[in-house]
């Protein structure tokens, strides 16, 4: 990935035997970017590689592996887990319910305002996470929420009577959603865009139905982006606190809050753990960011 | 009886029509070109042909069978697009096979059908690639092979060689009108280049502004353009007004005198011919085997071409020259 | 057969449309009830007297607008010079600002805590105004990954390379080229960011919290905590500052590429 206009613009080239100018030069463009990559050293790298090293070492900085052991604890591995299926069942019904919706507005033959509106308000919904979302579920699906008591009123349908509430792991799902969705929404539109009105026709002219195209090529085609979005959703979820917390309190017991809780002191103050918890996150978020990629790379080769 | 023809054809779009009472009957076999501007209608035309566009009023028949509200699927049309259309996530025997997987023929069929057409398409060892590892000429071959496999009734191309780089373009044009010939193929191409046009058709619809200028065979569209549009559009014809013709030709007429640049004859300034112009050279243009030289005469500026057989050939800027024109080479459009 | 599936896509935006506009319309409707007469706007009243959340509010609005400071001053430039002459670098820049997205807040703040704490080689959380400092810092990586692609996405969509080349042979200065041609160009693309970024730091609740911070955030969850109609009016007042955020963007947006009627 050479650029010749990087030696080019500056400076001629050296004659033999004369010092090249150029260093000094090429000094100077380091700068440029010297400030950024000092403040991402010191306030993003810096600070997750000394999480990372403290993970693997105990109270008095020696090495061990006796908060990595210490994950595998029954409490810890449920909270995991519970962290695990709420962001996966939001993911899974954030792509699931964005694609239809980004299909409807794109390709439903529906009337132009559709898709820019639906633009929109995706842009705003995927921001309004934490805690005014939550505030805003409680006001619906909440005891005195105003579905709730719709229900029970018109539909003579006690919701809370079923056992739901608000402030379990459907109710935080269900509330996750309200930005997943738009998320999927934004992401997969360039993708959908991206299948040629041609294809469609091409499989027309062969015989094809609709359902063939869909079936035989618009899915697979689009099966890449579909699985790499789900993946982002599933970090995005995995990592949030606010809403959580605002929510449950600390009564649901996902990781994000349980890290809270040790940074805060609220529980047995252990650092080093805290440490294990944190590198936990992040590696689940980095694998599943690092399969997005991936899977966005593999999508976009194919598309000519 | 004709294979197929087309009725009083109308496409509007809102309130801007689109293609203007076309009308069209090809023998099965013919290869037909509608050659024409961009906005001229010919890909509108094509697609209502295809069954991608419903005709606003009008009817298409098909071997007698009328098509015109019949869904793509159903008219036994194979088409090659512009821009290939290949499907992405499939290799190219899986592209090709596609069409008889629709048609639910079994796979051993399939896989033979398939070897036969990619070995007349010349592509034997790309079997497994992907369209995105092939070159454009590989993806169009791929297209055409696509559309020919399921045996179409018609085969309309829709501009399929304009993205190709010049000597491709050329060799595709032979191997495409080669395998319409040896299969019998009712075809229809859609272009803008009229050198394309000449070469390969056996009829051309020269279309303007959604209608059909002129209709014929290519010598006669060449030679004997039937308006000022076909006249300008082929070739590079010499076009004089009503002043200029009399001026020069003591000829009055009432719309353009067209006269082609290779058949004016340019003689010695000295020659005792008959009917002969003054002219003087004021430019000249090498375009390979050509020169054409700019003369003018009689204050009129004339295109004139000539084979460049040798460098002694080449006359210089301000040579005197005599010019003859025969009356049949020129030609009144309005 | 197309009909059926145009009925489908209806029945999918309607779905959609309710489960969007059900929790707003019902939080909308609960923050009116504070009065027990009858719809008002009581709430509203209460909470925007709130002394409380005045001071919150100007604080993130205040940290907010120096987020926005720091970040186009860091990122303008750095997204300008690789693009121009270290392209090489791009994929280790990208990389860098895609990690704040991998990365949860909460792991970030919680690295600032161990690595600037008051024991530790560079106290930053020990008085007031260190500790806004850290926190604007954390702001700043949280909106990094926003600003930098609004900002990239500008500077490539204005063809910097050739802009740069053509302001040098008329003989341009490098400051003159960055303040008169670069800048006015990118000038949608940095107030794209920059409503998105104002957008993050306003919510924001975890760092400001656990930094001890009188953000907004932890303003709004003291409230959730304590009081019934003031948090659904707050969610209203929330809602209206982001959509207006993203409405602005979308202003901007439109008026990137301005068609210049000339004479």
């Amino acid at each position: 990935m050479s650029n010749p206009t990087d030696s080019v613009t500056l400076h001629p080239a050296p004659k033999a035997g004369q010092a090249p100018k150029g260093s000094a030069l090429s000094a100077f463009r380091w700068l440029g970017v010297a400030p950024f990559f000092l403040f991402a050293l010191m306030f993003l790298l810096l600070p997750t590689a000394t999480l990372m090293i403290g993970a693997f070492q105990d109270a008095d900085g020696h090495f061990t592996l006796g908060n990595i052991a210490k994950l595998f604890d029954d409490s810890i591995l449920s909270a995991y887990w519970i962290s695990f299926e709420v962001s996966a069942a939001s993911a899974l019904g954030g792509a699931l319910i964005g694609l239809a919706l980004a299909l409807a507005a794109i390709q439903g033959g529906l009337p132009q305002w559709i898709r820019p509106t639906l633009m929109t308000f995706s842009g705003v919904a995927s921001n309004f996470a934490g805690i005014p979302l939550s505030f805003a579920f409680l006001s619906t699906l909440g005891r005195m929420g105003l579905v709730t008591v719709l229900l029970r009123n018109y539909a003579d349908f006690d919701l809370y009577g079923t056992g739901f509430s608000i402030l379990s792991f459907l109710g935080l799902t269900l509330t996750y959603l309200y930005f997943q969705i738009p998320l999927m929404v934004l992401i997969i539109t360039p993708a959908i865009d991206g299948l040629k009105t041609e294809w469609r026709e091409a499989c027309q002219s062969l015989g094809g139905s609709g359902l063939a195209y869909w079936w035989h090529i618009a899915l697979p085609v689009l099966w890449p982006s579909i699985m790499g979005s789900a993946l982002l959703l599933f970090a995005n979820a995995f990592g949030a606190v606010a809403t959580a917390y605002a929510l449950t309190g600390s009564s649901l017991n996902i990781v994000p809050i349980l890290l809270y809780a040790q940074i805060r002191g609220d529980v047995l103050h252990d650092q080093n753990l805290g440490y294990a918890l944190a590198l936990g996150m992040i590696v689940v978020t980095g694998l599943s960011n690092a399969g997005y990629i991936w899977l966005r790379s593999r999508a976009e080769r194919g598309r000519e | 009886m004709a294979y197929l023809t087309i009725n009083n054809l109308h496409k509007r779009f809102d309130d801007h029509v689109v293609v203007h009472d076309f009308n069209m009957s090809i023998e099965q076999g013919e290869f037909v070109t509608f050659l024409g501007p961009s906005g001229c209608g010919k890909t509108t035309v094509l697609r209502m042909i295809a069954g991608f566009e419903t005709p606003t009023s009008g009817q298409i028949r098909v071997g007698g069978d009328d098509i015109t509200h019949q869904s793509p699927q159903k008219r036994g049309i194979g088409m090659v697009f512009q821009s290939y259309a290949l499907f992405p996530n499939m290799n190219v025997t899986q592209n090709i096979g596609f069409g008889l997987k629709m048609r639910k023929c079994d796979s051993a069929e399939i896989a033979r059908k398939v070897a036969e057409v990619i070995k007349l398409v010349e592509l034997s060892g790309k079997e497994g690639h992907y369209p995105h590892e092939l070159s454009g000429g590989q993806r169009q071959r791929v297209a055409l092979a696509r559309a020919l496999v399921v045996e179409p009734r018609i085969l309309l191309l829709d501009e399929p060689l304009s993205a190709l780089d010049a000597r491709i373009r050329k060799n595709l044009r032979e191997q495409i009108r080669d395998i319409q010939r040896r299969l019998g193929l009712t075809t229809i191409f859609v272009t803008h280049d009229q050198e394309e046009a000449l070469t390969m058709s056996d009829r051309i619809f020269v279309m303007n502004q959604g209608k059909v200028e002129q209709e014929g065979r290519a010598e006669m569209v060449y030679t004997q353009p039937a308006t000022e549009f076909v006249a300008r559009f082929m070739g590079n014809y010499n076009l004089l007004g009503a002043a200029d013709t009399n001026r020069l030709l003591g000829l009055d007429i009432q719309g353009h005198m067209a006269i082609r640049p290779e058949s004016i004859h340019v003689l010695d300034a000295h020659s005792q011919q008959a009917d002969t112009l003054a002219g003087t050279i004021r430019q000249h243009q090498l375009l390979g085997s050509i020169i054409r030289y700019q003369i003018e005469s009689a204050g009129v500026t004339l295109q004139v071409d000539r084979l460049n057989r040798s460098a002694s050939d080449l006359m210089p800027v301000g040579t005197q020259v005599r010019l003859q024109i025969s009356r049949d080479d020129m030609r009144e459009v309005r | 057969m197309k009909s059926t599936s145009r009925m489908g896509a209806w029945v999918a935006m309607a779905i959609g449309t309710l489960y969007f506009l059900l929790p707003l319309i019902a939080t909308f409707e609960f923050s009116l009830k504070m009065n027990r007469d009858g719809y008002s706007f009581e709430a509203y009243k209460v909470v925007l007297s709130d002394p409380g959340f005045q001071a919150t509010f100007g604080y993130s609005t205040l940290m907010a607008v120096l987020t926005i400071l720091v970040g186009i001053l860091l990122v303008v430039p750095t997204a300008y010079w690789v693009q121009l002459k270290l392209p090489r670098l791009r994929p280790l820049v990208e990389f860098i600002t895609l990690l704040p997205l991998v990365i949860p807040a909460i792991v970030i703040v919680f690295g600032y805590l161990k690595l600037y704490n008051s024991s530790s080689w560079l106290p930053l959380t020990g008085n007031e105004r260190a500790t806004d400092f850290l926190l604007m810092c954390s702001y700043v990586t949280l909106a990094l990954p926003y600003l930098y692609r609004s900002i990239d996405a500008g500077l490539r969509a204005i063809d910097v390379r050739t802009l740069t080349e053509a302001a040098e042979s008329l003989g341009a200065s490098w400051p003159s080229i960055l303040l008169q041609v670069i800048f006015p160009n990118v000038k949608s693309a940095i107030l794209s960011g920059a409503f998105l970024t104002f957008a993050v730091v306003i919510g924001e609740f975890t760092m400001a919290s656990l930094l001890g911070r009188p953000a907004f955030g932890p303003y709004l969850q003291l409230i959730g905590a304590n009081r019934a109609y003031e948090p659904s009016a707050l969610a209203i007042i929330a809602f209206m500052v982001t959509w207006a955020s993203m409405g602005l963007i979308q202003v901007f947006a439109r008026n990137a590429r301005p068609a210049r009627k000339t004479a």
